[in-house]
């Protein structure tokens, strides 16, 4: 077995460690509220990361005004795929017209 | 049928209460295009096609696979790489721990079980609790196995077709996971009775944010979770 296939197995095994993390803890079970409440907490970092996160830094590009028309399209209560699509085109014509 | 962890009891995914064939239609196109993204960049990397098609079927968890073969691309070692790939999946405690009443809902074995927590991926677990708490089981299944479907054959495609596809970042589609984010919390957000939730999301953006410079991939997002968790802990405490 190659090393980069140990690798691999190693990120399998400890990725599924953390996903039988909750399913082991509560089984059937409602979690607590405070755990529950880091729900909005991580989506809301995994946003934000995705909009102005670089490298190490945190840049502006056209990330963040797709993200900001898509939070006026989700606001007015658009559905899901017309969120997503207003986040795309923004970005893609941006991009186009030369925005990194 | 059992109560989801929606704390929020409100309906999402623009306020239908369900997570529609459309929605699903359209967060699978986004997944299809970073699986052959990731294939592609695999293949960059020199992982072989049944390294590429095993890590998609036992790792199954995109952001990590990309850190991985990122590291390998960048000239480091394996071990660095599955560290890094593991960094970025403390996030998938949180929602291992909101899903288990949802992996637990028709799981009548403990292979379903076993399949069901294997599908906790960030899209499944976010459209389950955006939705209506009485269908949050049934859209977590099927979210999550048409992802994982498209992820397993889009992520081989990737490896076969090499370079064709180009870079989804030149069609916007890295835009499409916040702002799918964005549609399924958004609508949980609304209202007095979710500030509490308000407040959490919040913090776990500012959180995420503070520790981008400083801390290493991955380890802002378990960063917001804790925030998330601390600002709902202490609102408590203070209305005790």
């Amino acid at each position: 077995m190659s090393a980069v296939t140990a690798a691999l197995a190693l990120l399998a095994v400890g990725t599924f460690a953390l996903r039988s993390a909750g399913p082991l803890a509560f089984r059937r079970r409602t979690p607590p509220a405070w755990l529950s409440a880091s729900v909005p907490a991580v989506l809301a970092g995994l946003i934000a990361v995705a909009t102005v996160a670089g490298a190490r830094d945190l840049v502006i590009d056209a990330r963040l005004p797709a993200v900001i028309l898509a939070a006026g399209a989700a606001a007015r209560g658009w559905p899901f795929a017309a969120v997503v699509t207003v986040g795309v085109l923004t970005a893609a014509l941006l991009r186009l017209a030369g925005l990194p | 049928m059992i109560e989801t962890s929606n704390a929020h009891g409100r309906p999402g995914a623009g306020g239908e209460g369900r997570f529609s064939h459309g929605d699903l239609a359209a967060l699978a196109v986004a997944v299809g295009a970073f699986g052959v993204a990731f294939g592609t960049t695999a293949a960059s990397a020199g992982l072989s096609v049944w390294q590429v098609a095993a890590s998609s079927l036992l790792v199954y968890a995109g952001g990590s696979q990309f850190a991985f073969v990122g590291v390998l691309a960048a000239g480091g070692g394996p071990w660095l790489a599955a560290l890094g790939g593991l960094l970025l999946n403390l996030r998938l405690i949180v929602f291992s721990a909101t899903a288990a009443p949802l992996v637990a809902e028709g799981a009548r074995g403990w292979p379903v079980r076993l399949l069901g927590t294997h599908l906790v991926t960030d899209e499944a677990v976010a459209a389950a609790i955006a939705g209506d708490p009485r269908t949050a089981g049934r859209t977590y299944w099927r979210v999550g196995v048409v992802v994982f479907l498209v992820w397993q054959v889009t992520t081989v495609a990737g490896v076969l077709l090499g370079g064709v596809v180009g870079d989804p970042r030149s069609y916007g589609l890295d835009l499409a996971f916040p702002a799918g984010f964005l549609a399924l919390l958004w609508p949980s957000l609304k209202g007095p009775a979710a500030a509490a939730g308000r407040r959490a999301a919040a913090g776990g953006a500012v959180a995420a944010l503070l520790g981008v410079p400083l801390l290493p991939a991955g380890v802002p997002i378990a960063a917001a979770a804790v925030a998330g968790a601390a600002l709902s802990r202490g609102r408590r405490e203070v209305a005790a």
